[in-house]
């Protein structure tokens, strides 16, 4: 299994350009907020810190996602290193898969950080811990999830487009993913079968998010429910194996001239 | 003996321009065998097509047509691969690793145990001499370590047969001398060794067999032994205190004579008599520092068959 290299080489690579050092930035947001607003009354200081903690998460985690990960295979052809390795006894599905699950490690290493800080902070304002609280620790594993996605969009393009074509792309696919279903609403409002055919194929085709923004409604106190929560589990890791096993078939037909 | 390397009508064009209209042609129809434990030779001047039939030979690219066998099984089966080792040109790798930690991940890409990794990349950081330097980040290395660096991963399974795109180059004269020693000293323990080269006196040194390409075909190849011939073809006279007029006047108007600083360098027939240059020279008080036989080198092989290439003409790279 070459996999396990790969992906540990792409986690250290990760970890020696630095990436990890978001995590520096987060810390000293948590921790100034934390004691600035520790004048207001607890209830709401904890609705800011849990929603400024995993809005922060998301966004350093989304960022990360999609600029190591156009760059995951865009590099290797770059800078040559793929010629000894492909060289040696490795699949080039082998190849893809380490370098996914490799910045999926890192940022499973990111985001379980973060949440340590959240809790941390929670734990500094209301002295404990409640069973409530759980629902941090779901919505932090709604947006690992969002973020293997996100992965799984900036790879695919990575594998056949130079970083700034990929990084487009993979933004655009982002923010559209936060309103598919608006598109879906005007296919049914429309009364062009050719556009609600088209609506209904590219709200199937594009990412969905929706159901991953759960920050606000974990902020608010607001328990998620386990169905949505394995539905959208379930619909995060599909989408990503069908994206992963697409960058595979492109990455396999191409030549490192 | 087996065949280490088989390749029929292997041929590479890629598409190119914008809209993929124009194809250039990299390889054409090559056929080569290279037998077990041998030192092959793969020349041509740049562009020829050598990398690409090196990265065919990796699988890195898809040929167009034909086909490529290592030790009897196509170049595209990951099997093939444990029992090769390639250097690319220009070698680059990992310049977040330190040597070591990077012959520990290539190391662990084969199916070898933590323990017989770590030995394997011991010996092989001491048999490149980076061994002091195996803590530092490879993106320190000069570009004559990273070549050493390059040697080191293309070894590190023990191949059965060595792939080495221009392995002398960005090496010192020492670090020449040592790549052509590891060379012969892999062929003295049973490995076949594919290397390309733009230094001919490499090749005469080292290579049992050659081949050469001019514009993606093979236009030579052969034994060393049948490719230039050990026959004398002239002698070379470097003489001293002789002025050109006066050599001019001894050896008449046919013999070309050569300045070269203080001495005058004169190349004569093989067949020729040397006694009475010999003779003239002496009356008229010169000196001769050296006479030395002349035989076809490879460089007079190279440069015959690429220019009879070029006259041949109308090569196109595009078609």
């Amino acid at each position: 299994m070459k996999i396990i290299p790969i992906a540990a080489n792409t986690f250290k690579e990760c970890v020696r350009d630095k990436v990890l050092y978001n995590l520096v930035i987060f810390g000293v947001l948590i921790i100034v907020s934390s004691l600035l607003l520790s004048s207001i009354t607890i209830g709401d200081v904890k609705e800011i810190i849990i929603n400024l903690g995993l809005s922060t998460l998301s966004i350093f985690g989304t960022l990360i996602a999609i600029f190591i990960g156009i760059q995951l295979v865009y590099k290797e052809i770059d800078k040559k290193t793929i010629y000894s390795l492909l060289a040696k006894p490795v699949g080039r599905y082998e190849f893809i898969l380490g370098k996914y699950f490799g910045l999926t490690l890192t940022l499973t290493v990111n985001v379980t950080v973060m949440l340590l800080g959240i809790y941390a902070s929670i734990l500094y304002l209301q002295r404990s811990l409640e069973m409530a609280d759980l629902q941090v620790l779901w919505a932090g594993v709604l947006i690992l999830v969002q973020l293997m996605m996100v992965i799984a969009i900036a790879l695919f393009f990575s594998t056949f487009s130079t970083p700034a074509f990929s990084a487009l792309f993979a933004f655009c696919l982002y923010v559209i993913g936060h309103f598919s279903s608006d598109i879906r609403q005007y296919g049914f409002s429309s009364h062009s079968l050719i556009t609600q055919v088209l609506t209904a194929s590219l709200y199937y085709l594009l990412p969905n998010f929706e159901n991953f923004s759960v920050i606000a409604s974990t902020a608010h106190g607001q328990l998620l429910s386990w169905k949505i929560f394995f539905l959208s589990l379930v619909y995060g890791l599909t989408y990503s194996t069908g994206l992963v096993l697409l960058a595979i078939l492109v990455f396999q037909r191409r030549n490192f001239k | 003996m087996s065949i280490a390397v088989a390749t029929q009508n292997l041929s590479k064009t890629y598409q190119a321009g914008f809209w993929k209209t124009k194809s250039v042609r990299a390889l054409e129809n090559l056929n080569l065998e290279v037998q077990a434990n041998e030192i092959f030779g793969y020349l041509g001047p740049n562009g020829a097509g050598k990398s690409t039939t090196f990265k065919l030979l990796m699988s890195l690219i898809y040929p167009t047509s034909g086909k490529a066998e290592i030790f009897g099984r196509s170049v595209y089966e990951p099997k093939t691969r444990y029992q090769i080792g390639y250097l690319p040109e220009h070698p680059y790798f990992y310049e977040y690793l330190s040597a070591e930690e990077f012959l520990l991940f290539y190391g662990s890409l084969f199916d070898y145990s933590t323990l017989e990794i770590k030995t394997k990349v011991d010996h092989l950081l001491r048999l490149t001499e980076i061994f002091h330097a195996r803590k530092l980040q490879l993106r320190r290395f000069s570009k004559g370590m990273l070549q050493r660096v390059g040697i080191a991963q293309a070894l590190i399974n023990d191949p059965q047969i060595i792939f080495l795109d221009e392995p002398m180059s960005g090496l010192d004269p020492m670090g020449r001398r040592e790549v052509r020693d590891l060379i012969l000293s892999l062929k003295k323990d049973g490995k076949t060794v594919f290397f390309s080269t733009h230094i001919l006196n490499d090749v005469e040194t080292l290579c049992d067999r050659v081949a050469v390409v001019n514009h993606g075909k093979l236009i030579g190849s052969g034994r060393l032994s049948e490719l230039i011939s050990q026959e004398i073809t002239h002698t070379e006279i470097i003489i001293a205190n002789m002025d050109f007029a006066t050599l001019r006047q001894v050896l008449g108007p046919d013999v070309m004579i050569n300045l070269g600083g203080t001495t005058l360098r004169v190349e004569v027939d093989a067949n020729r008599s040397l006694a009475p240059l010999v003779e003239h020279v002496e009356r008229a008080s010169g000196k001769i520092l050296a006479i030395n036989p002349i035989r076809q080198t490879m460089e007079d092989y190279f440069l015959r068959v690429v220019n009879h290439d070029k006259s041949q003409g109308a090569y196109k790279s595009e078609i």
